[in-house]
């Protein structure tokens, strides 16, 4: 494989490895709180039926962006509300959720614009268009490093860019700050936290609640930057690869990131099988590849790759009063 | 909270549950500007009206007897299996070996070991994250999810690299040879009384329905069963009695992968009568609500299992002859497991509000 090609390969990988990153860092925060979520896939296709939707009824991007976010904050408080008011079981409400996001979001769809449950194809101003960064003309005859930072580093729409922000972000909220610290408490023991004055119920809500938000940007990432619009079941299982990713790297944010990298890595080259089996010199079937991230986490959960422990009460309602 | 009389507890809370996920459904046709009216007429008489429409309830609501039992026996230890997809999909690779590869005298001896080789091929896939539970502590939800995934990719590359046939396009398996296709309900005697036209519907609802008498049995009449419900109710009380966690979490989930597994002679030896890529078309995740709407008893997941064949059947006639897209009947699935799942606390919240009310009433007055 020659250096061309190669970036190309990573460029790919950042652009595929961005809704991932996003919705695996805001599963981080549901399930570091205590909160299981099997709901990511929902949240983000609820999202990028919103955002399409909208950024094709407005012509504005920005303003999709805004409506993906609220769509599924929608579904995120949805899931709240059953899984912290009404101590519901947490998995069977994300299935829930996302059997209501496939459905409705090709209703909606449909009822909307009629076109068989997709929403209009965008372009122009409705859709994130790349960015280049500076100097990425004048440093592209440097050798090696120039062409990598013009094609793999620039380019990409601003939301790719917000992904790695969010990365640092949350490695700062979660071990820098007062809410990071009660944030990891209630997902290890919320008792403890309660004893200490603080609400349970609020900071809980707080995390699915910031869960909803970033998987909004994923969702909208998909429908009008990753793609110009939104198509029955696009996130094709992106939702349950991040699920995946966030157990892989062990509910650590910078983890996270370097694993929906490797994971968007194989995504891209599940597009590029003549490169695989350039490289490695015999045909590698693309299922494989495809199937890779989910083998991967099995062999993490299994403990082959280090022990993967979650959070202590992920998954249990907190009942205030015995 | 307030204790709900039994008779509640097993006819009220789903009834109360199902009427709220079907009047919020009806708020959706509204929303998106049908008529919630037309929509149930229109899904009556395509499913219950004539022999026809029963034949394809019928047929469904098959596939989802296994499905929900698989689902039934594991809840019963504590486990959420969520990969009877994946079973259900290594269980038509079961079925699709044995057709192919086994010259049969006789459909009923073909039927028999598909059952068996659907079985094994579901219990081995549910197997290996029962083991990584029991022994590793991964957690089943989890990897069953993943097991979901993998299973998908590895038929897809079976069904394109060695099982479809040469000189063919789509990635299916060549057709099962005729000795293996198995009598629909209009070709059995006396039920062809009422099924006079071919219909989808076939012998192995039968085998649905015993399977559900093996699980009550099982799981009410049997040692073993006791000891699962009890492991269920308690891990740590069921350990101090002497049962071996890893014993019983294996035993279910092989069960129940097994199970689901079994759902492939139904819809891949019984109405395809060759393997597709998404033979399971979602059913593995239906029986998850199949088994919460039937409260995870036997019975309680037969009627729940017409139900949901009555709503998939009832969708694709929406999607036929009105304007309301087929997804709808996604949309009800999901609310159907929020209501009788998730929300299941809040129905009974609610329902001890009003018997406590009631009851104050009624000590009022006396």
């Amino acid at each position: 494989m020659d250096y061309a090609t190669l970036l190309q390969v990573l460029d790919a990988t950042l652009r595929l490895a961005t809704p991932l990153m996003l919705a695996c860092i805001a599963g981080l925060y549901s399930e570091r709180a205590g909160i299981f979520d099997i709901g990511l896939e929902g949240k983000m296709l609820a999202a990028a039926m919103c955002a399409g939707a909208v950024a094709a009824l407005t012509g504005s991007a920005w303003l999709g962006l805004l409506a993906g976010v609220g769509g599924s904050l929608i579904f995120a408080l949805i899931h709240g509300v059953t899984s912290i008011t009404f101590r519901g079981n947490q998995l069977i409400s994300g299935v829930a959720l996302n059997f209501l996001a496939a459905g409705l979001t090709v209703l909606m769809a449909q009822s909307l614009f009629g076109q068989g449950g997709r929403t209009p194809p965008l372009n122009g101003e409705a859709r994130f268009q790349p960015i280049t960064l500076p100097f990425a003309e004048t440093l592209q005859s440097v050798p090696v490093i120039g062409p990598f930072y013009e094609e793999v580093i620039s380019g990409h729409s601003v939301l790719v860019y917000a992904a790695f922000a969010v990365v640092g972000l949350t490695w700062f909220v979660l071990y820098r700050t007062r809410f990071g610290l009660r944030l990891r408490a209630v997902g290890e023991n919320p008792a403890a936290v309660d004893t200490a004055g603080i609400s349970v119920k609020g900071l809980r809500y707080g995390a699915v609640l910031i869960t909803g938000v970033l998987c909004g940007l994923a969702g909208a990432y998909m429908a009008t930057a990753l793609q110009a619009g939104f198509g029955k079941d696009m996130t094709a299982g992106r939702g349950y690869i991040a699920l995946a990713a966030l157990i892989f790297a062990k509910w650590r944010p910078v983890a996270a990131m370097w694993t929906c990298l490797l994971f968007g890595f194989f995504q891209a080259l599940a597009n590029r099988p003549d490169v695989v089996e350039a490289v490695v010199q015999f045909k590698v079937p693309v299922p494989f590849l495809t199937a890779l991230p989910y083998i991967l986490t099995v062999l993490a959960l299994a403990g082959f790759v280090g022990r993967a422990i979650p959070p202590r009460a992920g998954g249990e309602p907190y009942v205030k009063e015995r | 909270m307030e204790r709900l009389p039994r008779w509640a507890d097993v006819a009220l809370v789903p009834l109360v549950s199902l009427t709220l996920a079907f009047t919020i459904a009806a708020l959706i046709i509204l929303a998106i500007g049908q008529d919630p009216w037309e929509a149930i007429t229109v899904m009556v008489q395509g499913t219950v009206m004539d022999a026809y429409g029963w034949g394809y309830t019928l047929y469904y609501a098959t596939s989802f007897m296994f499905t929900g039992l698989a689902v039934c026996v594991a809840f019963h230890a504590a486990m959420f299996n969520i990969g009877g997809e994946g079973q259900a999909l290594l269980g038509g690779l079961g079925v699709a070996l044995v057709c192919l590869f086994i010259p049969w005298p006789h459909w009923s001896l073909a039927l028999l070991a598909a059952t068996l080789s659907a079985a094994a091929f579901g219990a081995i896939w549910a197997a290996i994250p029962a083991y990584l539970q029991a022994k590793r502590g991964s957690h089943i939800v989890i990897t069953t999810i993943m097991f979901n995934y993998i299973a998908a990719s590895l038929l897809q590359y079976l069904l394109v690299n060695t099982l479809k046939p040469v000189g063919q396009s789509d990635p299916a398996s060549a057709n099962f040879p005729d000795a293996t296709h198995l009598p629909a309900l209009n070709d059995i005697p006396l039920v062809n009384l009422f099924f006079t036209k071919p219909v989808p519907a076939n012998i192995t609802l039968f085998i649905a329905l015993g399977m559900a008498v093996a699980v009550w049995v099982l799981l009410w009449h049997t040692r073993l069963g006791y000891q699962i419900r009890a492991f269920g109710k308690s891990e740590p009380a069921a350990r101090y009695a002497g049962i071996n966690p890893t014993r019983i979490i294996m035993i279910v989930m092989i069960l129940s992968g097994a199970l689901a597994g079994m759902m492939a002679v139904n819809n891949v030896m019984g109405e395809a009568e060759r393997l597709l890529g998404n033979s399971a078309s979602g059913a593995g995740f239906i029986g998850i609500a199949v088994a919460l709407m039937g409260r995870n008893h036997p019975l309680g997941v037969v009627l729940a299992a017409l139900l949901f064949g009555f709503l998939f059947q009832g969708g694709a006639e929406l999607g036929l002859w009105t304007k309301i897209p087929i997804e709808m009947r996604i949309v009800v699935q999901g609310l159907v497991i929020l209501f009788t799942g998730a929300l299941d606390v809040m129905v009974r919240m609610l329902l001890g509000r009003i018997f406590a009310a009631f009851r104050a009433r009624a000590e009022g007055a006396a």
